[in-house]
């Protein structure tokens, strides 16, 4: 029988459910036309209450298994509970002007972010492999729907369709690798498949076979090449807050199971599998986003190099505590600081999204300084440079390989991020060194994209200046992990 | 409260004062003349504080390395180990001091000029001298880092808002070129960090020095490569200077003044400190093709100065030539050469400022800084002609003015490490006369166009500009003991920790000379 305990190991979830669930039923009965954006502050209400409930499982006592061994709360989980449920919350305030100026403004749109983050949160600390095939499909559902909410919008059907189609062949071949692990293993417990690997003298074929596919199906979620291919297109026609979302919690949360599942359960062979896909995803990312001339194109590229980066600290798991510890605080950093930069594009976007352009943002910072320096700090946080949670963030991630001697991946991963420093840079010279165009109006700042934006800012500035307290909690996560 | 209680905390309070402003003025309505007043009250206050630093230099008890005066060293973030670890020597207190004495009068240049964004123009002012006051007082490597990246960045700012025609490629130009080469600085720290656990500056001179991290093979040698790169593009040495020109010429003036000022010497002083401090035997090994470089620049410089039909590129070029001779006397390893390098350091920054600010209020009137555009300025501007000459022969360092103590002694110093470098140097004083009197003579002198005949004189704004900094060319000339002894002191401190006793008689042999 579950006890109270269990309950509450699950009660972020419970809370986002509940709340979506309660969204969803208020959402028909408002009368059509009506402004939707009570729902919305009420959604954002919702992911406060998850996050105070995340804080509350946080003591030391709901720490541990629950629900049997289905899923496990630890420094490992909440982090990446806080991570998700943060950017949740600046998307639904983001969106907040967003979906009325669209004409989308739809009660489900917000429902939709918060049972989508129920998934994420859930792959977190699932640690039963049916368990987190559920939890990603959730999560996944969810960023199918969102991704084609501009349904009046061209791009944006093709960018759901797109992802829908790619994406249930990814999941397709997770599951593949999830059964064929218990095949080779005969557990679908995380925690067992880890203690067997481990022990085993003689690991089955299959078990390669496994990982493979596994890693398949979670290298597209988190858009790493060569499972990239969808990303642009994606990002492209998909509803600027909605990229905000999905390029950050769904990513975090598949690197979660990422780390749980390949790294930490010590799979046979996932040194060279990540590396490849390290050096491949910093490459095309970087490569590809100098040819772009639309943002959101440029930013889905800089996605892929960024999840390359992180893929370098995963290298560098050998020693768990650097490079699990690297690659949280990336995720984390990584999250901020583009949330914060497509808050600024929803801000930017204009009807319709039409001013997506490169070009568009010409003169940017006479026109809305505030918006300029706060898209010019993140794009400098993007690039790595210091006081903002980037520079750290990369810091981590490159020392964590230098002491585990990985010195070509390093010079590759240091050689990236100078070439990547081109277009952001590109994009701030557009802001600050060309004259403004007139038909791209100065958009007026509202409450929530204001808030969205400052709490980007404020993460982003605390991990660059003090990241002590975020490093001593991700430094704490890997020794709990399964192998210890 | 006792006042001398604030002596660690002064050198914080200087270096983020301006900050701070920048802050508050981004706060500030946009009401342009406020805007610029506030700024001047900063940057005045930032100058008075830090003159508190050289008249009290010798008084406080120098703490923990014994090297450094008014240091602190508080933890900042725990992994990696970086500590908020300030202070400073004989050396870096009159570069502080250099910086803060240059902003207020970039403040001034910048009154008129900048008419567009002045609210931007000036947080950017601010900030940038807090980064740059960061880079001189910094002893953790990596607040160094941090420090250095953060110059880049206001700078590249200024120059591709507020500069002239072409200047957003002069902008990603001088950034690039930085970011790039840092990145290489960067690796070495982070390598040093692996090996050590630390970026203290003078524990990693320690444990270098008594060989407590293990370098092995050629080891030492990428590691001072990579600080090596890093700082000779900053400086800029030949090869690495073609951004130089470029960013002068695109940049407003007070760009100009600050990066010809103070951004140029973050690159000698990053050899000085660094280079020589954590890897000395290296630094004595690379000497020979380092010298040759620096002397290739002293005269290429000089000579491409010489054709330059534009004259902010020419005191670009001159730039070039002179910092040669700075990296010249670094790399002489002799007291006389390096206290000379850093003097002259010091001398550059207030001729070539000065000759930067000269130019930038030509420009005010006629906005074209093509020397075949001028001729015959003396007859309409006696004053401003006057203060031009003075600063003219400062920079050709003519005996009593400032600029001739630092070459004679860096010149002395190359003659001591190799009579030829001293020869071929020396070449460089002859042609540096030769360019710049033949630029004065063909701004002032000649024929006079009907459009320069009406040109007004160097009004109060100006004069308040240039009267000091002629003076201090002048003071510096006739009394440079003042500034040599705590520099002496401290090149005496870096030169022997290389070979022990260093040869503090011969510098006072050179001094004794000079006065003569």
């Amino acid at each position: 029988m579950p006890t109270a305990a269990d309950y509450i190991r699950i009660l972020p979830e419970i809370v986002l459910s509940v709340w979506g669930i309660i969204v969803m039923f208020v959402e028909p009965i408002l009368p059509e036309g009506r402004s939707r954006k009570g729902l919305g502050i009420f959604s954002a209400f919702g992911a406060l209450a998850a996050i105070a409930a995340t804080a509350y499982q946080a003591q030391p006592q709901f720490a541990g298994f629950g629900f049997g061994n289905m899923l496990h709360v630890d420094h490992f989980s909440i982090f990446f509970h806080l991570v998700v449920l943060l950017v949740a919350l600046a998307t639904i305030l983001m969106s907040l002007d967003y979906l009325p100026f669209q004409k989308i403004d739809h009660g489900e749109y917000y429902a939709l972010i918060l049972l989508g983050s129920v998934g994420m949160c859930l792959m977190s600390s699932a640690v039963e492999l049916v368990l987190i095939f559920v939890a990603l499909e959730i999560s996944s559902i969810a960023s199918y729907i969102l991704a084609g909410f501009r349904r009046h919008a061209a791009e944006s059907a093709e960018s759901s369709m797109k992802y829908f189609l790619l994406g249930s062949f990814a999941t397709a071949f997770f599951l593949y690798g999830v059964a064929l692990l218990y095949g080779a293993t005969g557990s679908t417990n995380v925690f067992d498949i880890a203690a067997k690997l481990s022990g085993a003298t003689r690991i089955e074929p299959l078990a390669y076979v496994a990982v493979a596919l596994i890693f398949t199906g979670l290298g597209f979620k988190v858009a790493c090449a060569p499972f990239h291919i969808w990303t642009p297109d994606v990002y492209e026609g998909a509803p600027s807050p909605v990229v905000a979302f999905m390029s950050t919690a769904p990513k975090a949360a598949a690197f979660a199971v990422l780390i749980r599942l390949v790294i930490d359960t010590a799979s046979p062979n996932w040194f060279w599998v990540i590396w490849t896909a390290a050096v491949l995803s910093m490459c095309v990312g970087n490569l590809g986003a100098i040819l772009q001339s639309n943002v959101k194109r440029m930013l889905a590229y800089s996605s892929i190099a960024h999840a390359g980066y992180l893929m370098v600290a995963f290298a560098s798991a050998s020693n768990r505590e650097l490079g699990i510890s690297a690659a949280m605080f990336y995720s984390a950093a990584y999250a901020a600081m583009n949330v914060g930069a497509f808050a600024v594009i929803t801000q930017m976007s204009g009807s319709g999204e039409r001013y997506s352009q490169i070009d568009d943002y010409s003169g940017l910072g006479k026109r809305s300084p505030m918006l300029a320096a706060a898209l010019t700090f993140f794009l400098l946080s993007l690039i790595g440079i210091p006081i903002t949670g980037g520079f750290f963030a990369k810091f981590y991630v490159f020392s964590a390989a230098l002491r585990t001697h990985l010195i070509w991946l390093t010079i590759i991963g240091v050689a990236n991020s100078g070439m990547g420093s081109y277009y952001y840079l590109r994009l701030i010279v557009r802001m600050y060194m060309y004259e403004p165009r007139t038909e791209a109006p100065a958009p007026k700042v509202g409450f929530g994209i204001a808030m969205a934006i400052a709490i980007s800012l404020i993460a982003t500035l605390w991990l660059g200046v003090l990241p002590n307290a975020v490093l001593h909690y991700t430094q704490a996560a890997p020794t709990i992990l399964a192998s210890h | 409260m006792n006042l001398s209680e604030l002596n660690p905390w002064i050198l914080t309070l200087t270096t983020f004062l301006p900050a701070l402003g920048a802050l508050l003025i981004a706060c500030l309505p946009r009401r342009d003349r406020d805007i610029r007043w506030f700024a001047m009250a900063i940057s005045v206050i930032t100058l008075l504080l830090s003159l508190h630093l050289p008249f009290h230099y010798g008084d406080v008890p120098l703490a923990g390395s014994g090297t450094f005066a008014y240091e602190q060293n508080l933890r900042w973030v725990t992994s990696p180990n970086i500590h908020y670890h300030i202070g400073i020597d004989g050396i870096s207190l009159w570069l502080v001091v250099l910086t803060t004495f240059l902003v207020p009068f970039c403040v001034l240049a910048s009154w008129k000029s900048i008419r567009d964004r002045v609210k931007e123009f000036f947080i950017l002012l601010l900030v940038l001298e807090t980064a740059m006051i960061g880079v001189f007082i910094a002893l953790d490597l990596f607040l160094f880092y941090f420090f250095w990246e953060a110059t880049l960045i206001p700078m590249a700012l200024i120059i591709g808002i507020f500069g002239h025609q072409r200047r957003v490629y002069a902008a990603v130009k001088f950034f690039l070129y930085t970011m790039i080469a840092s990145v290489f600085m960067l690796a070495a720290i982070i390598w040093l960090y692996a090996q050590s656990g630390t970026f203290d500056f003078t524990e990693l001179q320690h444990l270098i020095a008594t060989g407590a991290i293990a370098l092995p093979g050629q080891t030492a040698l990428w590691l001072f490569l990579g600080f090596f790169v890093a700082f000779a593009v900053k400086v800029p040495l030949f090869p690495l200077h073609t951004w130089l020109p470029d960013a002068h010429v695109e940049a407003p003036t007070a760009g100009s003044v600050l990066l010809a000022g103070v951004l140029l010497k973050m690159g000698t002083y990053g050899l000085l400190r660094f280079n020589i401090g954590l890897f000395p035997a290296e630094a004595h090994r690379n000497a020979p093709w380092i010298i040759t470089l620096a002397i290739i620049g002293i005269v290429y410089g000089a000579l491409v100065a010489l054709v330059q039909p534009n004259m902010k590129k020419m005191i670009a070029y001159s730039s070039v030539s002179h910092l040669g001779f700075v990296v010249l006397g670094i790399y002489s390893f002799t007291q006389a050469g390096m206290t000379g390098a850093v003097y002259q350091m010091l001398n550059h920054g207030i001729s070539t400022g000065a000759l930067f600010l000269l130019l930038g209020m030509v420009y005010d009137r006629r906005h074209t800084y093509e020397i075949k555009d001028y001729g015959g300025l003396a007859t309409p501007m006696p004053v401003y002609a006057t203060l031009f000459l003075l600063i003219t022969l400062s920079s050709i360092g003519l005996p009593l003015m400032n600029g001739f103590v630092g070459e004679f002694l860096v010149l002395s110093g190359a003659f001591q490490a190799k009579a030829l470098y001293g020869i071929i140097a020396a070449s460089g004083v002859i042609w540096s006369a030769f360019y710049m009197l033949w630029l004065y003579q063909r701004i002032f002198y000649g024929t006079i166009s009907p459009v320069n005949a009406t040109l007004p004189d160097a009004n109060l704004r100006e004069r308040c500009i240039l009267w000091p900094l002629a003076a201090l060319a002048l003071v510096m000339g006739v009394f440079p003991s003042f500034w040599m002894n705590s520099i002496d002191a401290s090149v005496a401190g870096i030169l022997g920790a290389q070979h022990g006793a260093a040869s503090a008689q011969t510098l006072q042999v050179t001094v004794n000379t000079v006065h003569k």
